[in-house]
């Protein structure tokens, strides 16, 4: 009994790992910009798309050993990511932010272009599944009765070092000021000299790397991709982030945690067809109970 | 004359459709393209309430349309037809002709109680929050729905064709074409007549700015639960007419891409702007359906002129990344929509002179 539950533990640990590592992406993002950035979660999909290209090509044009191709792999999945997710916001949304659009027609532009990176997807890889190749042998580690793989271990040690870098840089750097300056007071921000864009950018880059980096660790644990994965696994860690309470780097690591945890024990105790509805049944009584979230500050509206 | 003129369009629509559909004018083809134009309106107009005029950020009416097609198919094939898990039929199946649109509204009714479910949650939250537990809404209804496996679960429900063929046989007319014209008349009506009165002008006070509306005496919570309700109400109609054309649902096509289909008719259309949300959901509709066409044509001339290597084809896949393109492209140029906020009337002033839609 105890060994079924720290191995639960262990697999909610994974999953929640994920979870965070997208829920990041989407706080950073909606904490400078106020903005649900809805195709974070098929830039995860493309991360883990060109995390599969870059290896495939190393291992077919090198002789490398499979750890060399990962260590080369992360870092550049993670730049061409983060190219992604900033061409993204110069093709799509700084246009509207310069007008001074809506900020729900922002949204919705977001919207789109999940879908356009959905679809293209599709469209150009066609429907066949790829499946990834292994890179580092399985190691696994027996402690007791519990197992745990190194692959594992890795996903949930790099969702608390990615924690503890954002944490630092957004509440010790000065360019993590600026974020904070920018998602306090946006339009005396420029006045001060801070430049604007750059901030932004450099948000979208964070943002959009450690969702590279989270593809990157999903298709090494489950190695078959395919165009629709970050949709729904996107949906949910936003749900997650604005759980423990949106643009808070704590909240939303709590908070993919959370769903991660909720989800692996629904699907231990009930069968795994109630996952879904109790996992959002449960966040749904929280956000009515709390409704700025579990860290969320309730904002004051001045009349 | 003034006063007549849109009744008499209407009638003049209601009965050219159905004379073209039984002389054959029309083919099914060109009947379901004009079917799923009414529900397209019906939804878009109807999201259009929440997202146009009271401002919010609402993204899971499908579950509502969801609720809606599953109580109205239960309700007609327990009532009216043989079937495996329901049995003999409860009534006669020569009732289902007059039934039908207590059946709809019934679906509309049980829809708009669902409506509460997020309705009661946007008492405290705004904005953001509120698209949350509206996708959260969206993504319980459909695995509820999954789990019942007494309506078929993630297999689907189906059975839903005899109706219409049974309402054939009592009185030979198309009748799913009449309802679907005659509710999208009605859902249009309804919410004309809605916003345009004292009552729902509370809605766009809410809108405006919801502190000052409630100092100004209008009960907020209330208003929203009414906008709510009646969004989710004309949705979970739509859903009705939706399953019964198509003669099988499932779960799987009431998810979030259902959602987004009808948040880009809104915003396509317009916030706030009735005829905007109508004229964005023909647009729409029949972008789908030119895109069928345009797609096999794009790929032989592009092969033609060798911009494509021979072994790949273009796909009915691309519709779904052009037509994102399209909404980007049009959100840049002209973000307020088709209309933005105005309605024809606002445009062509002289046609105030021909018509009082009221």
């Amino acid at each position: 009994m105890l060994a079924s539950i720290l191995q639960n533990i262990i697999n909610a640990l994974q999953w929640g790992s994920f979870y965070s590592l997208i829920a990041l992406g989407y706080t950073l993002v909606y904490g400078v910009l106020l903005l649900i950035n809805f195709a974070h979660g098929d830039i995860f999909m493309v991360g883990a798309y060109i995390a599969f290209f870059v290896a495939t090509f190393f291992l077919s044009m090198t002789t490398l050993p499979g750890w060399m191709v990962l260590a080369l792999t992360i870092p550049l999945g993670m730049i061409l990511t983060a190219l992604v997710g900033v061409s993204l916001e110069r093709i799509a949304y700084r246009p509207l932010r310069r007008k001074g659009a809506h900020r729900l027609y922002v949204v919705i532009t977001a919207l789109m272009c999940g879908l356009v990176l959905e679809n293209g997807n599709l469209a150009l890889l066609g429907a066949s599944r790829k499946s990834f190749p292994e890179l580092i042998d399985k190691v696994v580690y027996t402690v007791g009765t519990v197992t745990m793989t190194n692959l594992k271990v890795a996903v949930i040690l790099s969702a608390l070092l990615t924690f503890a870098i954002l944490q630092f840089i957004v509440t010790k750097t000065k360019i993590g000021m600026a974020m904070r300056a920018i998602s306090y007071d946006k339009f005396a921000v420029p006045l001060m000299g801070i430049p604007i864009d750059t901030v932004i950018v450099f948000t979208f880059v964070l943002g959009s790397a450690f969702a590279g980096l989270a593809g990157l660790l999903f298709a090494l644990s489950y190695p078959i991709l395919d165009p629709y994965m970050g949709a729904m696994i996107g949906w949910k860690a936003f749900i997650a982030a604005v759980v423990g309470g949106i643009g808070d780097i704590r909240g939303a690591f709590f908070g993919g945690f959370l769903l991660g945890f909720v989800e692996i024990l629904v699907v231990a105790f009930f069968p795994s067809t109630y996952r879904d509805l109790i996992a959002f049944s449960i966040l749904l009584v929280i956000l009515c109970i709390k409704p700025t979230g579990l860290f969320g500050v309730a904002k004051t509206t001045k009349i | 004359m003034q006063k007549y003129s849109v009744p008499f369009l209407v009638v003049v629509l209601l009965v050219g459709l159905v004379a073209c559909a039984q002389t054959g004018f029309m083919d099914l083809y060109i009947q379901s393209i004009v079917l799923f134009m009414g529900i397209n309106i019906i939804l878009s107009s109807s999201l259009n309430i929440v997202n146009g005029y009271m401002g919010e950020f609402a993204c899971g009416h499908a579950a509502f349309m969801a609720v809606g097609a599953y109580v109205s198919s239960t309700l007609n094939v327990w009532l009216f037809t043989q079937d495996k898990f329901f049995g003999p039929p409860v009534l006669s199946p020569d009732l289902a002709l007059y039934f039908f649109p207590v059946v709809l509204l019934a679906g509309g009714v049980v829809a708009a109680l669902a409506g509460i479910l997020i309705a009661i949650p946007s008492f405290k939250t705004r904005g953001d929050y509120l698209a949350i537990i509206t996708i959260a809404a969206n993504y319980i209804v459909t695995s509820t729905i999954i789990n019942m496996d007494s309506i078929g679960g993630a297999r689907g429900f189906m059975g839903m064709k005899k109706i219409l063929f049974a309402m054939s046989d009592t009185v030979d007319l198309p009748w799913i074409l009449i309802w679907v014209v005659i509710s999208t008349v009605l859902t249009i009506w309804i919410i004309r007549r809605f916003v345009s009165s004292t009552y729902g002008k509370g809605i766009i006070a809410i809108c405006q700015d919801e502190v000052a509306a409630e100092i100004m005496s209008v009960n907020t919570n209330k208003m929203k639960l009414i906008a709510f309700m009646l969004s989710s109400g004309l949705a979970g109609i739509a859903g009705g007419l939706y399953a019964h054309i198509l003669g099988y649902i499932n779960p799987g096509s009431f998810g979030i891409l259902k959602s987004t289909e009808c948040l880009v008719m809104v915003y396509l259309g317009g916030m706030g702007s009735l005829s905007g949300s109508v004229i964005s959901a023909i647009l729409f509709t029949l972008l789908l359906e030119v895109l069928r066409f345009v797609i096999p044509w794009m790929d032989t001339v592009m092969h033609w002129a060798y911009l494509l290597p021979d072994g790949y084809h273009l796909s009915q896949v691309w519709k779904w990344v052009f037509i994102p393109m399209i909404l980007i492209l049009l959100m840049q140029f002209r973000p307020e929509g088709i209309m933005g906020n105005r309605e024809l009337s606002d445009f062509f002033p002289k046609l105030k002179k021909f018509y009082s839609f009221k």
